[in-house]
């Protein structure tokens, strides 16, 4: 990766004062994970360009001793770190480009405080957010920004153009700033970062952003790019605001899309609501919610007194851990946690833990089963543990035309490996019905569209 | 005085009589101490003290947890405790029955003045005589009960010191149902119901000898068995059917002669009943019986009684492998004796329901079995006897017009002779066995937590919590149905490093590997840059229904970790090539079946790996080549008067033609597909087929095999390249490097060398299946574009394939298993647990270079 820095203005030659760094000789540093270079490919009075070269050592890379965040390089094992300016640039920067950065250059300290014209460009850059986040967060720095585009693969234009862009920077900066949005922005644009990400970062964002992040229009994305945890995040705009001034704070998640699409309507909890009421209407007392994801609707059903015992189970390792933080099962007291309970398991395989319950509720989680599975999803719920009651919403899918942001001929998620319209669901509702002893009616949740139908469908099944 | 005792092998043995009474010195003396379970023991365990009563409670909670335990094994267990009251005696002997574990009591009445003298001697029980009088006068109040109805099926009573003492052993007698020691081979004949017909010309078919005499209906027989071979009837001999007295006579013939055992069904015991005088309705069939009974000579009833009374109700046989049972039996009951093994035997599993028919509604207990025994029955009647996880009922209705259908053991292989007419008109129309349990159904329990995979060729391979953790999410939300999933490849090491300069890998390795391990001849395949596959192909639907149970599809491709290779649609598109292919080879009949498993490779990798290429490979070169193209400019312009970059020019050029290289490798192995021809499928293994895997055959058999599918087949189907090398032979390896370097120079990926023979064991257990050679061009996708600058390559040669290699023999050995288990049809849960194994196994980290 590569990054270099020029200027036009008289002498140009004085940019190696302002860097340290002799026009003259080669400078190289060794750094955890490889070397880095500085070198000048011209230096004459009009025109004085460096050159900070980073030589990643990739085996390094890969014998995991880059602390926790190894684990991610390993994942796949030939990747682009040696090559992409990251933060490993930053870290190079940092290195060797220490007192230009923090405006200290003693032969020249009244031009180190001077904005001259510079010329940054770095390369390759790879930007998950394209050009047009480039010039969001270089733009409202005052810089004129360039990018050059690639072609990914000649032998496949199929496959378009490649993630890298090559990134000028053209604008009239002190020296130290502009290597301080770079050291910063860098690895945003990235949005990866080589090492683990501590609670000290947040004092070092501070600290390089200072005012100018503060002001940035991109400032939330930014911290959280930076920081990764929206924690740190949070923790470094508040930090922002007393230092600075206080900011208008706007949207601080970015949900799912599902959950994007359906918001407006506050359909989840319509859907919790709907199921609860339908709990207490039938005299359910146990309950099972198969695939209760990160138990938001076992936690919303711990509020209904009449429900003895709830149970939730989940078959991914990481919705588990978060229903269990939710729920914090640990610190519930003895008589609240008799009545719930989370287990692993899975909509395809049997499970003696369903038995015994009166009901069961498959929220919006059918439609995450291949059409080839439902059969024995079927015979988990309907055939083997056969409560007496079982609930099951899913999608209407000829609702999602209502849908203004949905591209026609998607699903809500991607996971979604079927949506069905209302005749497909009542078809296979009927269906289990006949085979398995069990009686259904149709409700719809959410505002119900005159030729669509509602956004969720709900069947109840009892016997 | 008596000097020996005998019990069942199976048993409850409950020690009773007074403390002091010598019970734990008796026990020492009879019994493994493993075998006894003490109360004091328990009393010292859970309170430090053993004669603290305070804890009686809880030692007696622990004493039956041991028990239960150890009777759930069906292992003989022993309770010394004083068991002089009926309340406590009555709790073992519940749990003896739960177990169906026959109640066995010695009885102890050993008067108080020797117990107390000998408790005196004993720290710990400084009590008074009453405690031991006491004991004797309750145990006394109760014995009469206790010999009577507390449901004790064996008790020998002990008087004296003496009587205790003079017991040399106690025998171990094999419990009835116990003939593991009879290994077959056995003709299986399922229920006659009177057809003595059918069954004259079934056991002709079978090759028995059928000689009688008289006329029909008062025949008497004598019967010759091919040499070696022995029938076994399921019972429902009687009733319905024209000739009972005939069947009865054939059969019991056989038993008395040797040459057959008998179960007992539901039918005989009602015919005991009614022969022994009860008042039982004469109807489904028994009238019919009843009045044929009448037809024969005097005394005929008298001589069948005790034949039938002693029929017992299943055979346990083959070293275990093969239980007999008239309505099947669940596991928890082989080998085992109670009034309810019994029933169930008989009876089979029911819900208590009466059908529309007016019969009882069965049970699934077929659906729920999981035993590794197979498991023949009968008193279903079912049109065809089908396997449903490792059980088969072969009551095929002959008395109602169908067959009567024999099982041969151990071949499996079914024989059948038509009805000559309806004998009876049936009550409600048969109905397949798949209605009637469901064979699909796999619980939590076969899969989940930490588990050990007991492999039939020997050893066993264990399945950490975690790993099947992993392992459920990804089966449960990605993988293909199990029933087409039967077998998941291993993954492969890389040959030994090479210490060859400039190279990471080469053939001579893999050859020395073999070699020290004492393999004489090896086979090296080309190993095409595609993904691993397994396809399952069925001759036609009807296949796919019968054996996999599935009318979804008639076939199946799926990736190495289970889920499907293709969209539906070109998934048919390619199983329909693949079966042309089949079709117009000799195979189907060659191997005489209609479905076929096979390991292979398709192309191009583009195919599946599509967007790890776009994103990963694509990316990584484009940023190498963007990155290092600046540098090379910045670098030549600098060169020119910074000193000392001439170095660090020519390494960064380097390193940009590495990237090309890098590019150019991929793109080897990516093109578009268009048309199904566009793909490439190339078999190397012919894994399995209808009752029988081919991991017993070289790796020769498997190639020409493959050639020949291959070759048969349209442009989709692609022979794989390979060589049979002797190891001794200096010029067949050199000549073996010389096609390897060939392979790689065009582009190839490299080779696969294995064993000659599938499966290798060697002095350590397993041998490495095969070991895969990569070429050095291809190695640059895998460990970058500058792997082999020698700065890197040094160190890379630095790697460990143990643990790599550890996993490739134990998925390896999962795989095989779950094979053999698929084709001796045992439960779809038996095979999906080693399928499950692997996957778990997957998710071990490992470096995925290797």
């Amino acid at each position: 990766m590569f990054l270099k820095i020029s200027t036009t203005y008289e002498p140009a030659t004085d940019l190696g004062f302002l860097l340290r760094k002799n026009p003259a000789n080669l400078y190289r540093a060794d750094l955890s994970f490889g070397e880095v270079l500085l070198f000048y490919s011209v230096a004459t009075r009009s025109q004085c360009e460096a050159v900070l070269m980073l030589d990643v050592d990739p085996v390094r890379l890969v014998r995991g001793r880059m602390g926790r965040s190894g684990e991610a390089l390993l994942d796949h094992y030939v990747n682009d770190r040696p090559y992409a300016a990251s933060s490993f640039l930053s870290v190079a920067m940092a290195r060797s480009l220490r007192d230009a950065m923090a405006g200290r250059a003693p032969e020249r300290s009244d031009l180190a405080a001077t904005p001259i014209p510079l010329q940054l460009s770095v390369s390759p850059l790879p930007c998950r957010g394209g050009a047009a986040l480039v010039e969001k967060l270089f733009e409202p720095l005052g810089y004129t920004v360039q990018t050059q585009s690639y072609v990914l693969d000649q032998n496949h234009p199929d496959w378009g153009n490649s993630p890298y862009l090559t990134v000028t920077l053209s604008g009239t900066k002190r020296v130290s700033e502009a290597l301080t949005h770079v050291y910063v922005l860098v690895p945003v644009l990235d949005n990866a970062k080589h090492y683990w990400v501590g609670e000290d970062e947040v004092e070092k964002l501070i600290e390089k952003g200072g005012e100018w992040l503060h002001s940035h229009p991109e400032r939330d994305l930014i911290a959280k790019r930076y920081l990764k945890r929206r924690r740190y995040a949070r923790q470094a705009l508040e930090l922002l605001d007393e230092r600075f001034a206080p900011h208008q704070d706007e949207n601080a998640e970015e949900p799912e899309t599902e959950d994007l699409l359906e918001q407006p309507l506050g359909l989840n909890q319509q859907r919790y609501e709907a199921v609860a009421r339908m709990l207490e209407e039938k005299g359910v007392r146990k309950v099972c919610d198969l695939g209760c994801g990160e138990g938001k609707l076992v936690s919303r059903l711990l509020q209904e007194k009449h429900l003895e015992r709830i149970i939730g189970i989940e078959v991914s390792s990481s919705e588990l851990e978060k229903a269990d933080r939710r729920l914090k099962l640990e610190r519930m007291p003895p008589s609240q946690r008799a009545r719930v309970d989370l287990f692993r398991g899975s909509l395809v395989y049997d499970d003696d833990r369903l038995k015994g319950v009166d009901a069961v509720t498959l929220i919006e989680v059918i439609e995450h089963v291949d059409p080839e599975r439902l059969g024995a999803l079927e015979r988990v719920v309907f055939h083997t543990a056969a409560p007496r009651l079982v609930i099951v919403t899913t999608p209407n899918k000829e609702f999602n035309v209502t849908f203004e942001n949905m591209m026609p001929g998607t699903l809500r998620h991607w996971d979604h490996r079927f949506e069905w319209t209302r005749n497909e669901f009542e078809g296979w509702s009927r269906g289990v019905c006949d085979r398995n002893g069990y009686q259904v009616d149709f409700r719809v949740i959410g505002d119900v569209h005159e030729d669509f139908g509602g956004p969720t469908q709900m069947a109840v099944f009892s016997r | 005085m008596r000097t020996r005792l005998s019990i069942p092998e199976f048993c409850l043995v409950l020690l009773v009589g007074p403390t002091g009474s010598g019970k734990s010195t008796f026990a020492a003396k009879h019994f493994k101490a493993s075998e006894i379970v003490s109360s004091d023991a328990c009393r010292r365990i859970v309170s430090d003290d053993e004669s603290d009563q305070g804890a009686t409670s809880d030692a007696f909670d622990l004493v039956e947890f041991i028990a239960e335990k150890r009777l759930a094994a069906r292992r003989l267990t022993v309770i010394d405790a004083t068991n002089v009251k009926a309340e406590d005696r009555a709790r073992f002997v519940a749990l003896a029955k739960k177990y169906h574990a026959l109640p066995v009591a010695f009885v102890f009445f050993i008067d108080a003045k020797t117990c107390h003298n000998r408790n005196q001697s004993r720290t710990n029980r400084d009590f008074g005589i009453h405690v031991p009088r006491n004991h004797l006068n309750a145990l006394k109040r109760g014995f009469k009960r206790m010999r009577r109805s507390e449901g004790i099926r064996q008790l020998d009573v002990f008087d004296t010191p003496e009587e205790m003492a003079a017991i040399e052993r106690i025998e171990r007698t094999p419990l009835w149902p116990d003939k593991r020691y009879e290994k077959g081979p056995f003709d299986i004949i399922g229920d006659i119901h009177g057809c003595a017909a059918e069954l004259e010309t079934l056991l002709r078919k079978l090759g028995y000898g059928v000689s009688s005499e008289g006329e029909e209906g008062l025949r008497t027989y004598s019967i010759t068995p091919p040499p070696g071979r022995r029938a076994i009837f399921v019972g429902d001999l009687v009733d319905r059917g024209p000739r009972t007295p005939d069947v009865l006579r054939l059969v019991k013939s056989m038993v008395e002669e040797g040459h057959a055992f008998c179960v007992i069904g539901n039918h005989e015991n009602k015919l005991i009943r009614k022969l022994k005088g009860k008042n039982v309705k004469l109807t489904h069939g028994l009238g019919e019986t009843i009045e044929q009974f009448a037809q024969q000579l005097d005394g005929f009833e008298k001589e069948m009684l005790p034949f039938i009374d002693g029929l017992i109700s299943h055979y346990v046989l083959d070293e275990g492998r093969l239980v007999v049972a008239h309505a099947g039996l669940t596991e928890d009951m082989h080998n085992r004796a109670s009034g309810k093994v019994r029933s169930f035997a008989m009876y089979g599993d029911t819900t208590g329901e009466i059908d529309e028919f007016g019969l009882p509604v069965r049970a699934d207990w077929a659906a729920r079995y999981r035993g590794e025994a197979k498991v023949v029955y009968g008193h279903t009647p079912t049109p065809e006897a089908e396997w449903v996880n490792g059980t088969i009922c072969i009551d095929t209705g002959c008395v109602f017009g169908g067959k009567l259908t024999a099982l041969r053991w151990p071949e499996l292989e079914l024989v059948d002779v038509p009805a000559e007419k309806v004998w009876c008109e049936p009550i409600k129309p048969l109905e397949p066995a798949e209605q009637a349990s469901d064979p699909t159904s796999i619980g939590l329990a076969d899969v989940l937590g930490k588990r050990t995979i007991s492999l039939g060729r020997g050893g066993r391979v264990t399945i950490s919590e975690a790993q099947a953790a992993g392992a459920l999410e990804t089966m449960s939300r990605f993988a293909i149905d199990p029933r087409w999933l039967i077998y998941l490849p291993p993954t492969m090491s890389p040959v030994e490093t090479s210490e060859r300069e400039g190279w990471l890998e080469r053939p001579e390795e893999a050859f020395e590997h073999y070699r020290s391990k004492g393999i004489e001849a090896v086979v090296c395949e080309e190993k095409h840059m595609g993904s691993r596959a397994v396809a399952v192909v069925c001759k036609d639907p009807g296949v796919a229904a019968k054996r996999f149970r599935s009318t979804e599809r008639d076939g199946v491709i799926y990736t190495r970790t289970g889920r499907p290779f293709f969209s539906s649609e070109v998934e048919t598109a390619v199983l329909g090539r693949m079966r042309d292919a089949i079709d117009a080879s000799n195979v189907w009949a060659e191997l005489s079946t209609d479905w076929l498993c096979l390991d292979m490779e398709i192309m191009p990798w583009s195919e599946k790996a599509q967007s790890l290429l776009v994103d990963q490979y694509a990316a990584v070169a484009s940023a190498a080549e963007i990155g290092l193209g600046a540098a090379v400019e910045a670098l030549s312009m600098a060169v020119n008067w910074v000193d000392g970059l001439g170095g660090l020019l020519d390494k960064t050029q380097n390193r940009l033609s590495a990237a090309h290289a890098f590019r150019d490798a991929y793109n080897q192995y990516a093109w578009s597909v268009d048309a199904i021809d566009d793909l490439r499928v190339a078999p190397f293994h012919i894994l399995a087929a209808e009752n029988r895997s081919f991991t017993d055959q070289p790796h020769s058999w498997h190639m020409d095999l493959a050639a020949e599918l291959a070759g048969s087949g349209g442009p989709m189907m692609l022979v794989t390249e390979w060589k049979h090398v002797r190891l001794d032979d200096g010029a067949a390896c050199e000549d073996a490097i010389l096609w390897w370097e060939n392979l790689v120079a065009k582009g190839g990926e490299g080779m696969v060398v294995k064993p000659a023979d599938f499966v290798v064991r060697g002095s350590k257990g397993l041998l490495q299946p095969a070991v895969k050679v990569r070429g050095k061009e291809y190695l640059r996708i895998i460990y970058g574009p500058d792997y082999d600058a020698p700065e890197h390559l040094s160190r890379l040669k630095r790697r460990g394939l143990g643990r790599k290699r550890g996993l490739a023999i134990r998925e390896f050995s999962l795989g095989l298993e779950a094979l053999e288990r698929f084709v001796r049809h045992e439960p779809l849960s038996r095979v999906h647990e080693c399928v499950f194994g692997v996957l778990a196994l997957e998710t071990d980290p490992v470096d995925p270079r290797l």
